[in-house]
């Protein structure tokens, strides 16, 4: 009997291919979305983890200015070299501390340039940044302290300006400052936001202070600290040493910030969740749009059919055969149109993952649920079309044209 | 003669169509009592009440009052999914306008009502082909409603209404669109089932010759019985 119902519901359904298709789009779309969404978020997830574990989970990162969101934070009193000193001098639990300032700048060499992150920053930044020095070296303690016109570029640099050529001991130009060349860094590749992690050149923080940003200021300090030892408990004491260095008293909220891989992570997971957020609300009005739709399309249905309807309830269906009969189609039509989702959803998030250079993880419960959502989709609204067409008048069905 | 066994009784059956200025009395008070194997003609001018008690002998509409009994049970009673059990087991139906399935085959057509009974394929195709052998029409079980002419469509609605061996065979004005041979052919095909099966058979015609096929003839007019008298033929 069911089976019956099924095939007859898929005749009726390719009999009207057309309006079969433009029914079930909008839960195709929304079935896509969600599954998309689901994808895709997850490979972010597990990409932002990597990247996490790749940076060492003992990574704190100073800025000043108050905390306001992810992300977010108002200007206020900057940090000076001074900061990072202390606090590799007075907690014994920090390894390494690196005060940093970045800007972007357009490099010049020859007739090429680019525009890259120019960093400020120490020796120190190797460390607390994970990254090492894949040709050349790496600053000497003369060329900090004097502020010395001499740069460690990344990969990306040195392929915009170098063109394959050698770029040790070259000399690049970095607004008016010429910088020699002295080391690249190994590669790092894209990170969740698709920030390409290689687009940078380092330079002395001295360097940076004195001829391009003009202040004694630092954007931030990157601190690394020890294996084995509580972040956590970092975290409290650099907060309290800062306090103290800052003047604020105790009731006043802290004008700065140290954030923690956590922190950190929902901050790079940030444009995910409003991605997700986004999709969401997509998927769920699609899937409210498809469902209405597959209503409307129920019930002109059951109109058109009233006669066909009127000759089954006269030869002895009863009311409940002739509602499965009309909810097995509305059914029918939605998990086609979630089968088509998932399908399209499939290809789609292979796709953005290859272009968002996210993990293509697919979670497989997520696309059931997708499935089964979409069938309900049609019980729901499919149940008021077939109990109109299960509640016919028999007679009165039979005389309609 | 077989004794005879009672298998339609009614008794007082009124049917009202709407209510106070608007009321429309179809049906004025029918007492009537049809046998097993009978061949019933019922005649009368139109708007006399014809189909309205047609409807309400096969359990598609109630009565206003009175009652009806098939076989002992009193169908006024019977919820709608009883009366739709009481088509599905006991009755068959047949109307003026065929009433098939445009896109359906032939075949599937009859095969209809056996879904319902949750027979599985292969019997349904047995019997529905059994059903249209009987009425003449194996050779074209693949052809729609449409490519069939009037006779053979009622043919094939026959065939729907006999194939789950029904006790009655209810059938409204069945030649009502059909010319003159082609009534025959299904008056002919009535009284065959009605004479070698054992079908009883009610049937609303306005036409005297198709009336004569029948073994008595209720004649009905404004909403009562005016006659009710055995035919010439005695089947
Ligand atoms: N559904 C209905 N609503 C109101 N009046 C009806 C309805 N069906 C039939 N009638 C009226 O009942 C009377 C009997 O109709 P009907 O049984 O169809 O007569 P017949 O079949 O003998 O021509 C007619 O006057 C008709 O107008
Ligand atoms: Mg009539």
């Amino acid at each position: 009997m069911l089976w019956n119902m099924i095939l007859l519901a898929f005749k009726e359904l390719k009999r009207n291919v057309m309006r079969t298709v433009l029914t079930i789009l909008g839960i195709v779309i929304g079935v896509a979305a969600v599954i998309v969404m689901v994808t895709v978020g997850e490979g972010a997830t597990a990409q932002v983890r990597q990247q996490i574990a790749s940076m060492g989970s003992n990574l704190l990162m100073v800025t000043p200015g108050k905390r306001m969101g992810p992300g977010q934070s108002t200007a206020q009193t900057p940090f000076k070299q001074a900061d990072a000193q202390a606090i590799y001098r007075e907690i014994t639990s920090v390894a390494a501390t690196a005060p940093v300032s970045v800007k972007s700048i357009k490099a010049i060499f020859g007739n090429q340039n680019w525009s890259t992150q120019v960093t400020g920053a120490d020796n120190q930044y190797w460390l607390t940044s994970n990254r090492t020095i894949a040709a050349g070296r790496a600053f000497t303690d003369h060329e900090l302290k004097s502020g010395a016109a001499v740069a460690v570029i990344g990969e990306t640099v040195k392929e915009k300006l170098f063109d394959g050529q050698d770029p040790i001991g070259q000399k690049i130009r970095l607004e008016d400052v010429s910088c020699e060349v002295i080391g690249v860094l190994e590669d790092k590749g894209q990170n969740t936001m698709g920030q390409d992690q290689d687009d940078l050149a380092v330079i002395p923080l001295a360097t940076f202070q004195r001829r391009i940003s003009g202040s004694q200021d630092v954007g931030m300090i990157m601190i690394s600290v020890q294996d084995g030892a509580s972040t956590e408990k970092a975290k409290a004491d650099i907060e309290r040493l800062l306090r103290e260095r800052r003047h604020i008293s105790a009731s006043d909220e802290d004008n700065f910030n140290v954030m923690d891989m956590k922190e950190i992570s929902k901050m790079l997971t940030g444009t995910t969740q409003l991605l997700t957020a986004l999709l969401s609300a997509v998927a769920a009005v699609s899937l409210l749009v498809g469902g209405i739709g597959i209503m409307n399309i129920m019930l002109v249905s059951v109109t058109e059919r009233t006669r066909e309807i009127g000759i089954r309830l006269a030869i002895g269906a009863l009311e409940g055969e002739v509602l499965a009969q009309f909810l097995v189609e509305a059914v029918a039509l939605s998990s086609l149109g979630g089968i088509l989702g998932i399908v399209l959803a499939l290809i789609g998030s292979l796709a953005i993952s290859k272009i968002m250079n996210v993990p293509f993880i697919l979670n497989l419960s997520i696309v059931a649920i997708a499935f089964l959502f979409s069938a309900g989709v049609g019980v729901v609204f499919g149940y008021f079309p077939a109990r109109k067409a299960a509640r016919l008048d028999p007679i009165e069905a039979l005389r309609h044209e | 003669m077989t004794e005879k066994t009672v298998l339609i009784e009614i008794s007082r059956l009124t049917k009202v169509y709407g209510t106070g200025q608007a009321a429309m009395e179809a049906l004025k008070g029918i007492d009537l009592r049809i046998d097993e194997r009978e061949f019933v003609a019922v005649m009368g001018p139109s708007g006399s009440g014809k189909s309205t008690f047609m409807n309400i002998l096969g359990g598609l509409d109630t009565e206003t009052s009175g009652a009806y009994r098939f076989r002992g049970v009193v169908v006024g009673q019977l919820t709608r999914n009883q009366r739709a059990r009481l088509r599905r087991y006991y009755l068959g139906f047949v109307f003026q306008g065929f009433n098939l399935l445009n896109r359906t085959s032939a075949l599937e057509n009859v095969e209809l009502p056996l879904i319902y009974r949750g027979l599985p394929t292969r019997v349904r195709r047995e019997k529905a082909m059994r059903a249209l052998e009987t009425v003449g029409l194996a050779q074209w079980k693949s052809h729609t409603p449409g490519e069939l002419s009037g006779g053979q469509q009622q043919r094939v609605a026959i065939a729907r209404a006999i194939v789950t061996e029904p006790a009655v065979l209810f059938a409204d004005e069945p030649t009502g669109n059909l010319d003159r041979s082609r009534s025959r052919e299904i008056m002919d095909l009535l009284v065959e089932l009605n004479g070698r099966r054992g079908l009883t058979v009610v049937m609303v015609t306005h036409d005297p010759d198709t009336a004569g096929y029948a073994g008595r003839v209720v004649r009905f007019v404004d909403g009562l019985i005016e006659s009710d008298e055995p035919n010439g033929r005695v089947s």
